[in-house]
């Protein structure tokens, strides 16, 4: 094992101020709620005090939105398009600046900020700026916004999940009222800079910070037209009794537990790089995480050992430091969360290993952990951990891994490692997935959908798919 | 005392550089009033094959550039335009309003097209349910080397035939009647990021190039928009058979209507991929 010395990146590019308003109507406004604190989850140091919206103010920003959608639903749609560039111009300009405050403040590590979270997020503006004057050849006939958007966001991909919502909004021409999560502002409050600096039309985008009742509000306001969650199919399940009955449109992606299948042809050294990619990236806060190994029983001895060598070599630590692969987990509470899912692990009958890791005294950590010997009742094996939690399982015909792979509530994602193409597609067919990858896995990219079967939701963010969201259709 | 100006030296933009003609020659680029404004190159078929060549050889980066590269590339020569807009006004001419309003079009076109590069496959590809346990995808590529005549008015032509034959992969030699806005064009690429060679600019006289260019046997695509004399195009049409070059026949366009697809389909190939499903 090599020795790494520490590689920090530098904060300095990053100026965070005391306290942060709610941004409505083109401006930073005081909220009327308590305000609520920032941290950073590798320290648990305080960054900011954030304004927090009550329902009066999530009325006001839906009234702002809803003036500024005639303006801009109005605006041809090459009009439109120049915004959405300048918007993605902004961020490619500010890209260090952002991915260091959002590895700040969520606690991902920085090498992911980077290089996955930044480029995506102007990737997406400007695919969507692009669609924004061709919405006629999309193929839905000469299709309308449907209004004001309101979308409720979580804390794994801040400013990722951010970009998804609101640059399809816009392209089709609808204004937003979006609530960011309650552990990870910072990044939302700076793309409402960049909103000013792009001189977005006022209430165009609108962004209310706070808690879970401020989503609610967002999500049961009379007048907003389209409901967009990315977060917990439970929460998913209650905005969806919410908005019935009414005429809001609605799309959700939320959990997932997806299996990550490895044949005994497949080249195992590459799919032991993608089993770690696909659990350990993120912390394994990704919905979309392999968080289910099903290995071929023929390969299982020699596919585990490769694993165990692999994941002793991830480094666990400061998410600033460039040589970081997992970083903090994002709050406490997730933290207890993932603690009590592998407690339940060990005290079904499962067994636990983790590598030898030493975690940072303050902070919220959690070390890479597989367990095998799991069984498919085992909650381990059901349930989202949404943390580096690997439950491995195995199988014996490519019938009995579909059975397997399929046989959870969700279906957001899965994955497939063998050399051999025609198998690929014959599982790809019977995966009841929204997205399958096959030899590779996490990847993402604005002209491909995303978004999940079953209870991982409905509707589809990403691609030419992405646009039939946020239009009358 | 008034500044004694340094006037520009309009040459041909071939590879990325900005040779001279080949054979030394050069003709009188005059106003409207009949005055001498500059000596453009005149390209001679030597010239012509040469830009063939630089387009072949920057035909395999450009086209194996992903898309999203394609597209920012296209929208960074959009802003070297706008940052030209006074400068291009002044080289086209004519009306002072309806130049500079040319010349925002012309920005506005290109990023117009820029947003095509990652969406051109989702329109104009499919997922094909053939009747079998086969997996079968079609998605356009880029035909090759194409041979634009550029229409010789206006600008906004010029730009509305280059863009949507390079933004999905295609390499270009371009035939360009208005020499001066062009050349002053050929440094806008040269200054986008755009890979030498993605387009050629040749100044000249379309009897001289074209037929040249029509009966290349490594050229893939011929744009006769801007062909002038009927007969020179139907020999070009002719010519082209020979390796049967993709064609867009002269055509008179109204270049501020939103262009459509066409020019963009013309010179694609559909490539239908077939795999097997099965255990």
């Amino acid at each position: 094992m090599f020795e790494y010395a520490p590689a920090p990146e530098s904060r300095d590019v990053v100026d965070i101020k005391s306290s942060y308003g709610l941004f409505i109507d083109g401006e930073f406004v005081e909220g009327s709620g308590k305000p609520f604190k920032t941290i950073d989850p590798a320290t648990e140091e305080k960054l900011a005090e954030i304004a927090s919206a009550t329902s009066d103010d999530v009325d006001r920003a839906v009234q702002s939105a809803r003036k500024a959608f005639g303006v801009w639903s109005q605006l041809p749609g090459s009009e439109r398009a120049k915004y959405l560039f300048r918007i993605a111009r902004l961020i490619q300009e500010r890209a260090r600046e952002l991915a260091v405050l959002e590895s700040i403040d969520n606690g991902k590590p920085i090498r992911e900020s980077r290089d996955v979270d930044l480029p995506l997020v102007a990737a997406h503006f400007f695919y969507y700026a692009g669609w924004a004057d061709k919405l006629k050849y999309a193929g839905y006939g000469d299709a309308r916004p449907l209004g004001v958007a309101g979308q409720v966001i979580p804390w794994n991909f801040p400013l990722l999940m951010l970009a998804w919502k609101i640059a399809p909004a816009l392209a089709c021409g609808n204004t937003v009222v979006l609530k960011p999560a309650e552990t990870t502002p910072l990044t939302a409050l700076a793309f409402a800079e960049i909103c000013q600096q792009a001189d977005l039309p006022p209430g165009v985008v609108n962004i209310v910070t706070g808690a879970g009742q401020t989503g609610a509000a967002v999500v049961a306001h009379p007048d907003v037209n389209k409901v967009a969650f990315t977060g917990s199919t439970e929460v998913g399940r209650i905005i969806a009794r919410t908005v019935a009955g009414t005429d809001k449109k609605l799309t959700l992606e939320l959990g997932g537990k997806a299996a990550n299948i490895v044949f005994d042809d497949a080249a195992i050294d590459q799919a032991v790089e993608g089993i770690v990619n696909g659990i350990f990236f993120n912390q394994g806060h990704v919905c979309c995480a392999g968080s289910r190994l099903l290995v071929q029983e023929s390969v299982y001895d020699v596919v585990l050992e490769s694993l165990k060598r692999r994941v002793s070599t991830l480094r666990v630590g400061d998410p600033l430091d460039k040589n970081t692969d997992i970083g903090a987990i994002n709050s406490a509470e997730q933290l207890a969360k993932i603690r009590e899912l592998s407690d339940a692990g060990e005290a079904e009958g499962a067994a636990r290993w983790s590598p030898a890791c030493e975690l940072p005294a303050k902070g919220f950590w959690f070390a890479p952990t597989l367990f095998t010997e799991v069984a498919q009742s085992h909650r381990i094996a059901r349930e989202e951990i949404f943390g580096p939690v690997l439950s491995v399982l195995t199988f014996r015909t490519p019938a009995e891994a579909v059975e397997k792979a399929n046989n959870t509530p969700y279906g957001l994602s899965a994955g497939v490692w063998t050399e051999k193409g025609s198998r690929i597609l014959w599982m790809a067919d019977r995966l009841r997935a929204g997205v399958v990858w096959a030899n590779t896995f996490n990847k993402f990219d604005p002209t491909s959908p995303f978004g999940g079967y079953k209870e991982s939701g409905y509707g589809r963010e990403g691609g030419l798919r992405g646009l039939e969201a946020y239009l009358d259709v | 005392m008034t500044r004694l100006s340094v006037r520009k030296t309009y040459k041909l933009y071939i590879g990325g550089a900005f040779p001279r003609s080949e054979s030394g020659r050069s003709y009188v680029v005059a106003s409207s009033k009949g005055e001498f404004v500059a000596n453009a190159a005149r390209a001679s078929r030597k010239d012509a094959r040469d830009a063939v060549s630089a387009a072949r050889k920057a035909f395999a980066g450009w086209s194996g550039a992903t898309p999203y590269n394609r597209g920012q590339i296209l929208y960074r020569v959009a802003e070297m335009l706008e940052g030209r807009r006074a400068q291009f006004a002044e080289e086209i001419g004519g009306g002072k309003k309806a130049a500079a309003e040319q010349v925002d079009a012309a920005v506005d076109r290109l990023v117009w097209y820029a947003g095509w590069s990652d969406k051109i496959a989702s329109v104009h590809g499919s997922a094909n349910p053939v009747a079998g346990p086969y997996f079968n995808l079609s998605t356009p590529e880029p035909s090759g080397v194409v041979a634009v005549v550029a229409p010789s008015d206006p600008f906004l032509g010029l730009i509305s035939v280059i863009a949507p034959v390079i933004v999905t992969g295609n390499t270009c030699v371009v035939v360009c009647s208005s020499p001066m806005a062009a050349i002053t064009f050929g440094e806008v690429l040269a200054t986008s990021d755009l890979p030498g060679g993605v387009v050629n600019l040749l100044t000249g006289f379309q009897k001289e190039l074209v037929p040249g260019l029509a009966a290349h046997m490594d050229v893939n695509g011929l744009d006769l928009t801007g062909v002038d004399d009927p007969e020179l195009a139907l020999k070009a049409e002719q010519d082209a058979a020979e390796n049967l070059k993709r064609v867009i026949r002269p055509v008179a366009e109204d270049w501020t209507a939103e262009p459509g697809l066409e020019r963009m389909t013309r010179f694609l190939e559909t490539k239908t991929v077939w795999h097997p499903v099965g255990i």
